[in-house]
């Protein structure tokens, strides 16, 4: 009997991962596909500008008031650790290195993930059981290269630069409880930081941003194209696919953060 | 013409189309027939190239499309123009912007012209004048117009229509009928292929009808043909009756 369940246990094992290996060829496949479709013809500028609008435009609100209270919360916490050792000018510098190399292009990234790669598979989703997606191959024109292309280019464009406010006006919220709470010498906090944080800082938080960027936009849109089975299969979809964005994202991050450290 | 030989389409271990060979002629109205689940929608996907065969040829135009790779099959597919059962606009968009997608996408007129074809092709099912609205604002009936527009617009050669009258009331149902015997002979050189389970519109509309079931043809010929006919599940299907050969799902 123990040798029964365990061949089933094993043949159950062997089908799920090799259903799993299938969908991740699939996933290459159709990654591929996005990236040959971004520099064919026709290029899409206006839908890529309505992506800039929607993902850049829209998100600017959520990203200001996040990177605020993020910059203004780590300052905080921070402050009150080096106010012990008499080090509170060092917080901006500490916040701000924290800020561009890990908190805002991972902050970046869950937001956008939850904001719009969730709106992005919601979207396809219902083009897909509405099937506006088939009429759209029945009408000869490449879902990927009308719907995907134009996503997966607007969020590499603009996502990044979100990153970049989110660093700013973080900076801004630890300034605030800097000066205003901690008492910090403005000279000095403006000082340390430019002092302890450089370009490279600046550069490898980018290209974090920019990593979330494309994981987010190519698994938001994947998800929404497969979806089937009504309303609940658009809820499913969408689901599904913000959880697998931030797991990929946090998995990337531990990736990059070595490479970056290591390299 | 369009020609099936031998199609064989199969899911798993259910075979759909089991060496199906029917033969469509050029500027009828064809209606594809069978209760449902008897691979009506396969055999359509299959000749749009959105389905492939697993064996067997379709032959459009003295052209086996099941040889042709997906570059060649999105150029293939601008012969068709389909209105899908639920219509399919895309509610983003205006009347006007869903109609104008196809020659958007597929043409380099200048944009007057593509303006005047979609006034055209509106007006032809009835609707003239409404671009501006959205999807939402339309009944089923003037959903089902819109999307016939949009199949419409770009001149196909064959117009495929996927059970259109499914869910509609009868006025609307025999408006739609009588929408595609006007658009056939309206239109010029165009041949229309009709998904349905509705054989008493098939008697009344089509000029030729194929029934499928099991995966074969179980009779083709004219509506003439099918009143004629003696054959127990094409009787059993006519009747509507639970009694006869024909299973039930």
């Amino acid at each position: 009997m123990p040798v029964r369940t365990a061949e089933i246990a094993v043949n159950w094992l062997g089908v799920e991962a090799t259903a799993r290996l299938v969908e991740i060829g699939k996933f290459f496949v159709y990654v591929g596909d996005v990236l040959k479709q971004s520099v064919r013809k026709p290029m899409r500028t206006s839908l890529v500008f309505q992506q800039l609008e929607f993902i850049g435009n829209q998100s600017l609100n959520i990203i200001l008031l996040t990177g605020f209270f993020t910059g203004a919360v780590f300052g905080l916490q921070i402050g009150g650790i080096f106010q012990i050792f008499k080090a509170e000018g060092l917080m901006g510098a500490a916040t701000a290195k924290a800020l561009t190399r890990e908190l805002a292009p991972l902050m970046t990234g869950f937001l956008i993930s939850g904001r719009v790669g969730s709106a992005m598979t919601a979207e396809l989703a219902t083009m897909r059981v509405n099937e506006q997606i088939d009429a759209m191959e029945a009408m000869g024109v490449d879902p990927i290269n009308y719907l995907v292309v134009p996503r997966f280019i607007a969020s590499l464009a603009i996502i990044p630069l979100l990153c970049v406010v989110f660093i700013f006006i973080g900076v801004i919220g630890a300034y605030a409880t800097g000066v205003w709470i901690f008492r910090v010498d403005v000279g000095i906090f403006i000082e340390k930081m430019t002092q302890i944080v450089n370009m490279t800082d600046i550069w490898n938080g980018l290209e974090k941003s920019a990593v979330f960027a494309v994981l987010m936009s190519l698994i938001a849109c994947r998800y929404g194209l497969r979806a089937s089975g009504g309303a609940k299969g658009v809820g499913i979809a969408t689901t599904n696919s913000v959880v697998v964005s931030l797991l990929a994202i946090l998995c990337f991050d531990v990736f990059l953060t070595y490479a970056q450290v290591k390299f | 013409m369009i020609e099936f030989k031998n199609v064989r389409k199969a899911f798993g271990k259910r075979v759909v189309l089991d060496d199906l060979s029917i033969v469509i002629p050029p500027g009828k109205i064809t209606f594809i027939i069978g209760k449902s689940g008897e691979g009506k929608s396969v055999t359509i996907k299959n000749l749009m190239g959105l389905m492939h065969p697993d064996r067997g040829e379709i032959v459009v135009d003295g052209e086996d499309i099941t040889r042709l790779d997906e570059e060649q099959l999105r150029l293939y597919r601008r012969k068709f123009g389909m209105l899908f059962q639920n219509a399919a606009l895309f509610d983003s968009m205006t009347v006007g912007e869903n109609v104008i997608f196809p020659l958007r996408e597929h043409t380099r007129q200048p944009l007057p012209a593509m303006l005047e074809r979609v006034e055209q092709v509106l007006a032809l099912v009835g609707l003239p004048g409404i671009q501006h609205k959205y999807p939402t604002e339309l009944s089923t009936g003037e959903k089902k117009r819109v999307g016939l527009a949009r199949a419409l617009v770009t001149k196909p050669k064959f117009l495929l229509y996927d059970e259109p009258t499914t869910g509609m009331d009868p006025l609307v149902s025999e408006m739609i009928d009588g929408l595609i015997v006007q658009i056939n002979r309206d239109v010029p050189g165009v041949s229309s292929i009709v998904i349905s389970h509705d054989l008493k519109a098939a008697l009344a509309t089509a000029e030729n009808i194929v029934m499928l079931y099991h995966g074969k043809v179980a009779l083709a010929g004219s509506p003439e043909d099918f009143r004629k006919t003696k054959d127990p599940v094409v009787r059993q299907f006519f009747s509507g009756s639970v009694e006869g050969p024909m299973e039930f799902l």
